[in-house]
This record gives C-alpha cells, sequence and structure tokens, in this order.
C-alpha cells in the first residue's frame, strides 16, 4: 500500500501501525491526499485478512491532528461549483465528496477489528473526528499542551466528519451541546473524565497502550453499534427530559446569537435529527447539513476572514518587505494613563524592557499598579507565577526623566489628545533618541501627519492605535503618515507582532480607519432617535443585528460628551453651522443641562448601576424627542438592520476611496476586532461582497441614500466594482507587494 | 345550507390536576364516557342517529392516544355506528371539535354530532404529546419559540397591564365563578363524575380560590421570570425589539388553572330534532379559526373574534356576552381592550383562573357555560373563543332560537 501522508507496517502479531505525518508540514491536517490514505487504511484493514487491528498514531511532536484544511476548505465555501451537472447530479456529487471521510470512518468503526488511537498531542475539528471514530483511545497525560476540541463552529461551519453523532451518543447531547456549539477546546483530564477518552498515560506508551488494547480485544464495536444501546440522557420524543434538553438549546442559541450563525442553527438539527435515527442515517443527516452550511456566504467570510486573514495577518502579511526584522530591546512608553499603564503591561508580558515615563515618577508608578494587579490577579487564578509576575514587573522601569528614553528602539506616546502637548512630548523625546528610532503615538483621531510635523524625522513618525483595554483587545491599528517610511511601517508591525497581537495597516485620514467607521454605528442610533424611534427598538436591532452592544449603549460608553465635542469640532472644521441640528441640540441638552455624559458619570442614555452595568434605558430621554415610532415589526427592524450595517460598509467603502485602506483583509478584521461589526458577515467588506453582493449592495445603498440622505452614498469606487462586477477582494486583494515577514 | 342547532351541553366539575386532584383516580376514558351517556340519557337519545362524537384532546398519547373518542363512543355504549375523532387545536380543542361537529351537521355529513373533549392533565401531563415547535431547531428559532407564559407576560408589557391589572383581574374571576356556584349558575350542565363503585366522586369545581385577594395574589412570585432571564426574554425580544425588558406579571394565581375534566355538546339539524322530539336551545351563528404571530401567541381571540363577527355580520356590540377562555389574565384584557368590550360581558361566571382549564375539554365547556347563562339572563347572542398555542383562535358565535 502506497501512503503519502501515513508511515505504515504491520507488526508480527498482524496489528498495523499508521503513523500520520503529513509531509513538509510542522502540524498534520486533514489534506486530500490524507482523506484519501485514510480511506486507502481503512480499505486495508477491513478487507486483509492477515490485519488483525489497528493502531493509529502521529509523527508529529506537534500532536495529532489540527483537524480540516482550511485553505483547501475555504476554496470550496461559499457554493461556487460551476453548474454544468444537473441540479440533482451536482446535488448527488456534493453529498458523495461530503460524506467520503464520513463513509470511510464509519466502514473502519464496523470493520469488526480493534482500532485504538494514540494522541500524544492536540486533536482539533476533523483530527478529533478521526479519532471519535476509533474504538480505543489512550491521550497522553504529561502534554500540558494538549488539546482537544472542535472547533468548526467558530468559523462557521460544523463538524462534518462524525463529530455531531459520535460525540453526542458518546457523553449525551447536552455534554456535547457546548462542545459543539461553541467549539472550545479541552484538555486530556476533562476528556477522560467525560469519557472522551478511555485511557490516559504518559506521551511515551500511549503508543504500546493502545497496541495493548488491540492486542487485547480482538473483536471491537463502538457502544451505539452494541445491542441495546442508549445515548446517554435519552433521545427527544422518546424520553421527556430529553425534549427540554432541545428545547433548552434552542432557546439558548437563539437568545445569544440571534440566529445570525446558520452553523450553530445547524450542529442543532444535526444532533436533534441524527440523534433519533441510528448512526448511519445520523451520519447522512449531518453530511447534508455540513454541505448546507458550507454554501452559506457566513462559511465563506468567516473562514476567510475569522481563519485565514486573521492568521496572515497576525504572522504580519501586512508588512512592507525588503526590512529586517527588529529586536525591541527597550520601548519607551510615555504617558501612564489608562493606555499608557496597558502599553506597558502587555510590553512587559512579552518580555520586552519597558520604560513607563510621565510627568512624575508618582504618576508613574501608578501606571505600573496597573500592571501589578493584572499580575496578582493571575497569580491568584493560577494563570501565572509569583516569579514570572515579578519577572513582568521587573521588566517596567518607571520615570519622570526623558533620559531614561535614551537607547530604546521605539516611543509610544499615549498622553491626552492635544496637539500642542504631543508636539512638546515629540520634540523632547526625539532629543534623547537615536536617529533610526520610531516615535509612535497611540492617538486615536489627530491625523497623524499633522502630529509628525513637530518630529524632526517625519519619515520615523507612525500612528500606533490601541484599543482598550489593552490587554484584551487583540487589533492594533498602524497609521502611516505622509512622510511616514516603509522601514517604520514594518518596524511598528514587528511591534504589534511582538506583543502578539494583529496588526492592521492604514493611511492617514480624521478618526484613520477605525473610529471614522466605527462612529457611523452611534450616528445612524442618533439619527433614528433623532427620527422618534423607540430608544428600546435602536438598542435591541442593534444587537439583534450582530453589533456587541446597542448604538446609544456605546454612545454612553464613549462618553456623550466627547461625542458632543467631537461633532462640534467636526463641524467648525467643516464651516458647518450646528444651530439648527436637532442631535446636536438634543446631545448638548443631555451632556450640558441635565449632565448625562455617559457611563463614566452613571448615568447617559441609560442610568447604570455601581458596577457600572446599565440598569435601563433613562425613561426621560423622550421628553424631548417624540416617539413615533414605538412598535418594530418584521419589515421595520430589517430596514433598522440595513441602516446599521450598510452604513458602516460605506464609510469603508469611502476610506478605500480615499486610499485610507487598501488591503480588504485590514479592513475585515479591523471592522470584527476593532469595533465588533457583526462578526457572521466576515467583515464590513465580506459583508458587501458575499452577504449582499456588490450590485444589490449598492442598490441598497442607493434606495437607502434616495431615503435617508447622503450619508448611505456609495463613493466612486464602489459604483465602479459594481459596473465591472467587482467586490473588494476582487478590487483591493491581498497586495503582492507585501511579501511575508522577513524572518 | 342546514342549520346546526344545540340540543344540549354538559360538562364534568374540573378536578385539581394533580395526584391529590379527586379526578386522578378516574380515567381520560372514564371522563369522556361519562359526558356522552350524559348526553344519551338527558335526551333519551337514540345512539344510532349520531353519526360522529369529535372530542378535543391536547396530549392524545397514553390512555389518551389512539383516537379516544371512538374508544369513549364504545365504552359509553352508544351505537357501534355511531364513528369518533379526536382533534388538537391546542387550547381550542374543545371549540374546534364542537365547531367541527356543527359543520358536519350543516354540510349534511351528519344530521347529528357532538362536539366535545377531554383532557385528564393529572394523568397525562401537559406536553407529554411532545412535538416539534419546541425541540427542532429549524422551526423553532425563526418563529422565536417561547412557552405561552412568556408570551402572555409580552402581551402584558406590550399593551401595558400591570401586575395590578392582571391580579384585580384574577380576584374577579374568583368573585364571579364562586357567585356562579353559589347560585346554581352552573346546574344545568355539570354532569357529578362518578368512581367505579357508581358513587358521586366529584360534584363541583375544586380549583376555586373564593377567598382570594389583592393582597394574597401579591403575595406569589410570577412564574416565568426565571424562564425570560435563562434567555426567553431575549428570544421574544426578536420578535418585539420595542421591548426594553419583559415585565413578569403572571404566576399561578391570575393564569388558568391546571385540571381534570370533560365536556360535550349535542349538535343536530332542525329536522332530526324534531324527529327525536328534541328543543333546540340555540343555533350556530358563525365559526371561524385564524393564525396569528406565533411568538406572542396569545393574541389571537382578537382576531378571530373580529373574523367571526364579519361574517355573522355583526359589530362587537351586537354580542351579548363574551367567553374568553381565561388562559392568561392578560389574554382577556388585550380583547377587552382591543375590542371595547365591558367587563360586565366578559365572562360573567368567571372561568379557568376560578376553575381551571382542562385543555381539550375546555371549549365545549364555555360554549355550555354561555348557552346556560344566555338561557338564565334571557339574552340572545354570545360569542365563544380562546387563544390557541402556537399562535392561533378559534371563536363561535351562537344564538338563542
Amino acid at each position: 500500500m502506497k501512503l503519502e501522508t501515513f508511515g505504515w507496517d504491520i507488526d508480527a502479531d498482524g496489528i498495523a501501525h499508521a503513523v500520520f505525518d503529513v509531509p513538509g508540514r510542522s502540524m498534520n491536517t486533514l489534506t486530500g491526499k490524507a482523506v484519501a490514505d485514510i480511506i486507502a487504511i481503512a480499505d486495508e484493514v477491513a478487507s486483509n485478512d492477515a490485519i488483525k487491528g489497528l493502531v493509529i498514531s502521529s509523527g508529529k511532536p506537534s500532536g495529532f491532528c489540527a483537524g480540516a484544511d482550511l485553505g483547501e476548505m475555504g476554496q470550496r465555501a461559499g457554493g461556487g461549483e460551476k453548474k454544468e451537472l444537473s441540479e440533482a447530479e451536482l446535488k448527488k456529487q456534493q453529498f458523495d465528496q461530503g460524506f467520503a471521510l464520513n463513509g470511510t470512518l464509519r466502514k473502519l468503526e464496523t470493520c469488526g477489528k480493534p482500532v485504538a488511537v494514540a494522541l500524544n498531542g492536540l486533536a482539533l475539528g476533523g483530527g478529533l473526528e478521526v479519532a471519535l471514530a476509533c474504538h480505543y483511545r489512550v491521550a497522553a497525560n504529561d502534554n500540558p499542551k494538549l488539546q482537544f476540541g472542535l472547533p468548526e463552529a467558530k468559523i462557521g461551519l460544523l463538524p462534518g466528519a462524525g463529530g455531531t453523532q459520535r460525540l453526542p451518543r458518546l457523553v449525551g447531547v447536552q455534554a456535547a451541546l457546548p462542545l459543539i456549539l461553541q467549539g472550545e477546546s479541552f484538555n486530556a483530564e476533562k476528556a477522560y473524565a467525560m469519557g472522551v477518552v478511555q485511557e490516559l498515560a504518559p506521551s511515551s506508551e500511549t503508543v504500546e497502550k493502545a497496541r495493548a488494547w488491540v492486542k487485547a480485544n480482538p473483536t471491537a464495536k463502538a457502544p451505539w453499534d452494541e445491542k441495546g444501546y442508549k445515548v446517554p440522557g435519552g433521545v427527544p420524543h422518546k424520553s421527556p427530559g430529553a425534549g427540554q434538553v432541545a428545547t433548552m438549546a434552542n432557546m439558548m442559541l437563539s437568545s445569544k446569537t440571534y440566529g445570525n450563525y446558520p452553523a450553530q442553527k445547524n450542529i442543532l438539527s444535526c444532533i436533534y435529527e441524527g440523534i433519533q435515527v441510528p448512526i448511519d442515517a445520523g451520519l447522512r443527516i449531518e453530511t447534508r447539513y455540513f454541505i448546507n452550511t458550507q454554501q452559506r456566504p457566513e462559511a465563506k467570510a468567516m473562514i476567510r476572514s475569522l481563519f485565514l486573514s486573521m492568521q496572515e495577518l497576525s504572522k504580519g502579511a501586512n508588512r512592507p518587505a525588503g526590512h529586517p526584522k527588529t529586536e525591541f530591546k527597550k520601548i519607551a512608553v510615555i504617558g501612564a494613563g489608562l493606555m499608557g499603564a496597558g502599553i506597558a503591561y502587555v510590553q512587559a508580558k512579552a518580555g520586552i524592557p519597558t520604560v513607563l515615563v510621565d510627568v512624575s515618577k508618582e504618576n508613574a508608578e501608578k501606571g505600573k499598579d496597573y500592571s501589578r494587579r493584572l499580575v496578582d490577579k493571575d497569580v491568584s487564578r493560577g494563570k501565572s507565577t509569583k516569579e514570572k509576575g515579578d519577572a513582568l514587573l521587573d521588566l517596567i522601569t518607571t520615570t519622570d526623566s526623558y533620559d531614561d528614553v535614551k537607547g530604546a528602539d521605539l516611543v509610544i506616546e499615549a498622553v491626552f489628545e492635544n496637539v500642542e502637548l504631543k508636539a512638546k512630548i515629540t520634540e523632547m523625546a526625539e532629543a534623547v533618541l537615536d536617529d533610526d528610532a520610531v516615535f509612535g503615538s497611540n492617538t486615536s483621531t489627530l491625523p497623524i501627519t499633522g502630529l509628525a510635523k513637530a518630529s524632526k524625522r517625519p519619515e520615523n513618525f507612525i500612528g500606533i492605535h490601541f484599543f482598550s483595554p489593552v490587554e484584551r483587545m487583540g487589533l492594533v491599528e498602524i497609521i502611516s503618515g505622509k512622510e511616514t517610511s516603509e522601514a517604520t511601517l514594518a518596524k511598528a508591525i514587528d511591534y504589534v507582532l511582538a506583543i502578539r497581537k494583529t496588526p492592521i495597516a492604514v493611511n492617514d485620514s480624521r478618526g484613520f480607519y477605525t473610529s471614522r467607521c466605527f462612529g457611523t454605528y452611534t450616528r445612524e442610533g442618533m439619527e433614528m432617535l433623532a427620527e422618534g424611534i423607540k430608544p428600546a427598538i435602536i438598542e435591541n436591532v442593534g444587537r439583534q443585528c450582530g453589533m456587541p452592544m446597542g448604538a446609544l449603549e456605546v454612545s454612553d460608553s464613549v462618553g456623550l460628551d466627547t461625542a458632543l465635542k467631537v461633532t462640534r469640532a467636526t463641524a467648525e472644521a467643516a464651516g458647518v453651522d450646528l444651530q439648527g441640528d436637532d442631535r446636536t441640540q438634543f446631545l448638548a441638552w443631555l451632556v450640558e443641562d441635565q449632565g448625562r455624559v455617559g457611563r463614566k458619570a452613571g448615568k447617559g442614555f441609560y442610568d447604570y448601576n455601581e458596577k457600572g452595568k446599565p440598569e435601563r434605558l433613562w425613561p426621560d430621554i423622550n421628553k424631548m424627542i417624540e416617539v413615533k415610532v414605538d412598535e418594530c415589526p418584521p419589515d421595520l427592524k430589517k430596514e433598522l438592520t440595513n441602516r446599521f450595517l450598510v452604513r458602516q460598509a460605506i464609510e469603508v467603502a469611502r476610506c478605500f476611496d480615499e486610499g485610507v485602506i487598501t488591503d480588504a483583509r485590514d479592513a475585515d478584521i479591523g471592522s470584527i476586532l476593532a469595533w465588533g461589526f457583526a462578526p457572521f458577515t466576515g467583515g464590513c467588506c465580506s459583508y458587501v461582497d458575499l452577504i449582499w453582493g456588490i450590485k444589490e449592495f449598492v442598490a441598497e445603498a442607493d434606495r437607502l441614500a434616495a431615503k435617508y440622505g447622503e450619508r448611505f452614498e456609495p463613493p466612486a469606487v464602489l459604483r465602479d466594482m459594481a459596473a465591472k462586477g467587482e467586490g473588494f477582494y476582487d478590487r483591493f486583494p491581498p497586495a503582492g507587494t507585501k511579501a511575508k515577514v522577513a524572518a | 345550507m342546514t342549520e346546526a342547532y344545540i340540543y344540549d351541553a354538559v360538562r364534568t366539575p374540573r378536578g385539581k390536576g394533580k395526584k391529590s386532584g379527586s379526578l386522578h383516580e378516574i380515567t381520560s376514558l372514564s371522563l369522556a364516557t361519562q359526558v356522552l351517556q350524559a348526553i344519551r340519557e338527558r335526551n333519551d337519545l337514540d345512539t344510532s342517529k349520531v353519526d360522529d362524537v369529535v372530542l378535543g384532546c391536547v396530549s392524545p398519547v397514553g390512555e389518551q392516544g389512539a383516537d379516544i373518542a371512538r374508544v369513549a363512543v364504545l365504552n359509553a355504549d352508544y351505537a357501534e355506528t355511531t364513528a369518533g375523532v379526536q382533534v388538537d387545536r391546542f387550547c381550542a380543542s374543545g371549540l374546534e371539535a364542537c365547531n367541527m361537529a356543527a359543520s358536519k351537521v350543516m354540510t349534511g355529513e351528519a344530521d347529528m354530532a357532538i362536539g366535545g373533549g377531554v383532557e385528564s392533565m393529572s394523568r397525562v401531563p401537559m406536553g407529554a404529546s411532545g412535538g416539534a415547535w419546541s425541540t427542532d431547531p429549524q422551526v423553532a428559532l425563526k418563529t422565536y419559540f417561547t412557552p405561552q407564559g412568556i408570551g402572555a407576560d409580552t402581551i402584558a408589557t406590550k399593551y401595558g397591564f400591570s401586575r395590578d391589572d392582571v391580579d384585580a383581574f384574577a380576584v374577579e374571576s374568583q368573585r364571579r365563578a364562586a357567585q356562579a356556584w353559589k347560585e346554581g349558575r352552573f346546574a344545568k350542565s355539570i354532569v357529578p363524575v362518578k368512581d367505579q363503585m357508581g358513587g358521586i366522586r366529584l360534584d363541583h369545581d375544586e380549583h376555586m380560590r373564593p377567598d382570594a385577594d389583592m393582597q394574597s395574589l401579591a403575595g406569589l412570585q410570577p412564574s416565568f421570570a426565571g424562564m425570560g432571564a435563562m434567555g426567553f426574554d431575549e428570544v421574544i425580544k426578536q420578535r418585539y425589539p420595542e421591548l426594553e425588558k419583559i415585565n413578569h406579571v403572571h404566576h399561578a394565581g391570575n393564569s388558568s388553572g391546571i385540571v381534570d375534566g370533560a365536556s360535550a355538546v349535542l349538535f343536530g339539524s332542525k329536522e332530526m330534532g324534531e324527529a327525536l322530539g328534541l328543543k333546540p336551545r340555540a343555533r350556530v351563528k358563525a365559526m371561524a379559526s385564524i393564525g396569528s404571530e406565533p411568538g406572542i401567541m396569545l393574541t389571537g381571540p382578537t382576531y378571530v373574534s373580529q373574523k367571526v363577527l364579519k361574517k355573522a355580520g355583526m359589530n362587537p356590540e351586537d354580542i351579548d356576552l363574551y367567553e374568553l377562555n381565561e388562559a392568561f389574565a392578560s389574554v382577556v384584557l388585550l380583547m377587552m381592550q382591543n375590542l371595547n368590550i365591558p367587563h360586565d360581558k366578559m365572562n360573567v361566571n368567571g372561568g379557568a383562573i376560578a376553575m381551571g382549564h382542562p385543555l381539550g375539554a375546555t371549549g365545549g365547556m364555555i360554549l355550555g357555560t354561555m348557552l346556560d347563562e344566555l338561557e338564565r339572563a334571557d339574552k340572545e347572542t354570545a360569542l365563544i373563543t380562546l387563544c390557541v398555542g402556537a399562535g392561533m383562535g378559534t371563536a363561535t358565535i351562537i344564538e338563542r332560537v
């Protein structure tokens, strides 16, 4: 037998040993070739009388298998297959392809010969599904990196190789549901406790334990193939409790995801329908739902953005090529407020010596306290040790002297949003910095080109925009000003990768990319409020269309005083008179008459409790604005949903039109990570490309513009794309000039 | 088309729907049998003239399964030529059964037919028949499935009924039911349930709490707040985003009681009635069923009443008496508000909050209640309706002859 991805031998006892080892990769994935090999192995084991049983293990120290090859799968997702076949032929072909691995694993499971798998490291997705189809699973108990899980749902897919059928049959529906729906991974001990693996052993012994089991059990059947098998916890419509579990599962999914994620709904259906019939029928049902799910635009969007693009950007895909990688020996953070303190923490956590500067040593120490609190928390929760925590804190030096900035490779300025102050700090820092050091400003709105005017060497000046809270938000927006050099951009990206966050690279503009686009969501909420739409409708529809918070709640978090200030400043800069503007009048009334400045004051659009949680919408909001719309039937809900999401996407399109952003991946990942744009869409660009289609999107934007005003007006680039039938990923693909990180 | 006349209506008393309830020891079959026997005996009926018996039953499994109507026909010693069929329109099953029996007369399929229903909630618990609506993700999510109580609370929230409003309604239901019993207003149709020896097992509605007042009800915890907080509130808000929070006002004291019971109503053509020497008491003027938004579930009575009034060529004020099953207080308050029905025309003898709601049997019971009350109060027309699971409504207008 010729196998490309498995080693193969048969011992004197007739026990075959298949060693999974995809050549040229550090981790096994279920590539097309690997699946073909598994099919060949199953055929051989089932048909060759000389083979008495099978042990499967991995040749990779990294683990058993990380699951499907998502690069291959991303190509197939979202429909795509061309129609030369009849509808029925196409469906049959899709089913046969989709069922190939399922059918093979089932064949192996029912061949009568014992099959055991040794799991030394991680087994995720399809990797775990292969293991679940074996009769006996031995996991290593000495590998802290070992994890099991079915993470498909996280990227819009469902486990399609028996996972939705075998796991519930093994551990019961109730225990299986969260594992499959949320895709969280679990360790060997938990797997053993649940019965997902039958034996734990040191890594060096797992293969022998598996072999010993095969030897001792010359015939084997899966539990569900035994007579009298019953699903733990029962089956809907056959045992009363199980119906309750199904009802509650539907409720939980609906209340948490508002029906926006087809994969999760289909997972529930795989389990609900599949568990009521014999496993062979269940596997066919799973394959049908798998194909149904894979053909949804959400699947393609989520695989591309949440997996592929995330991975690419997190490895520095948008870093300019040809510049040596920077190792950071020392980084100074100026300004020890909330942002500066958080930045110092993430640097120290990444092992980078950090100087935290403020006007007094005392202030700088207060900033370091932030790290102390986070370290204490981690230590008390067992996530870190006292020694590690102390080492982290030792990396942060506090000072009020710029002398300590000397020698830094990079300075991050994180002071108030005040141009003069920032200019002064730029000068003071540059006075002691080496010529090639980079000065980064953590401003969230002030144009970089303007700030760089204070710099002696604007080519080394760049925006490094963090999000709050720094230690939790995974994105950093890198903003190049007019003069910023490619070498500086490369260095800034090296920095973001060094602190293990995901960079997106954008160009200068007021509010750059993220702040600018994010603001359109809250502003659309204000428009709705001004129209007399009941606040509860605005908030509920906002959340239900996939945004993390209602628009008014977001406004409260940002601060209504800030919103008022920005509105006035923007109007002034544009020479617009706000006298007759209802929205500004209303905001001024809230902030200046009522003192309702937002969450920080415990009152804004909402009333907040002592913990800062919103208690209720302030009932007097509508003292100033009469409620004209107090019901929200489905048509209105759809209209408001489109207003919220289309408006944000239009602003993103304008950013492309103006050259603020140039790579669809940056835009998609930025929209999800920075402001939580409905993740099931894959981000703003994928929302346009895949959820709507470019022509349909432009038509909808035109309709909304005619009805609500020019804020929905598609920019020229979008019209041109629609005319040519190009999506964002056609027009603004990953730039070929931006090679992979130099390393 | 042939007119359908109502010749008689009977019901059992309602026993508490739990193990300690008086009727827990009596089978569903026996309850159905006893009302059919009563119809025969009270009217000296030649049962070979009864073409069909239609019985509502919402949990038609176990002893209530496999067409309990036909089995009850046999057990009641009706002529073996009398057919039987069980129907399920959730809470309106009993009224739907009556409408079907009447329709059979109207179309000429039957000259005489019985409608009614049976439900022993203590023996075959609510939900025992399962069903796909809440369990199958494909339909549950898109229709915003929530339990009925959440729907009732959503009605209260959306249409502005406070806890005091619903409690006051409940207190009045108890008062009216107690008074009706005291004055013997149900005497005409009550058939005491007999036990295995032929002794009287129950001769009155045993769920009533005539001493309930605002104070005692105020002490009860809302029944659906926990479920709502678990996630059902977020589910229903997807259909009603105008609601910031659901105000959970319903509890055991202002919702229908869980009880056991059975009902039967005799319908026939004028000719068959005359041939059998029976005196018609009323005629069926119009019937209707509708579907309404399933998430809130219980708003159907308004719409089905509008439809049935239109079919009858009547306006709401033309109806002398209304009977709307008191599944939950807010359901009745909403219909009174929508159709501008004064409380003194609605559920004049109390309702299910006081006496209980034996799911499949209720429609036939409240139709009989209206028949008796029209005669007692010397009024002409009554509209009987129920809210129905999964968003439906069923209604009937009867008119004295």
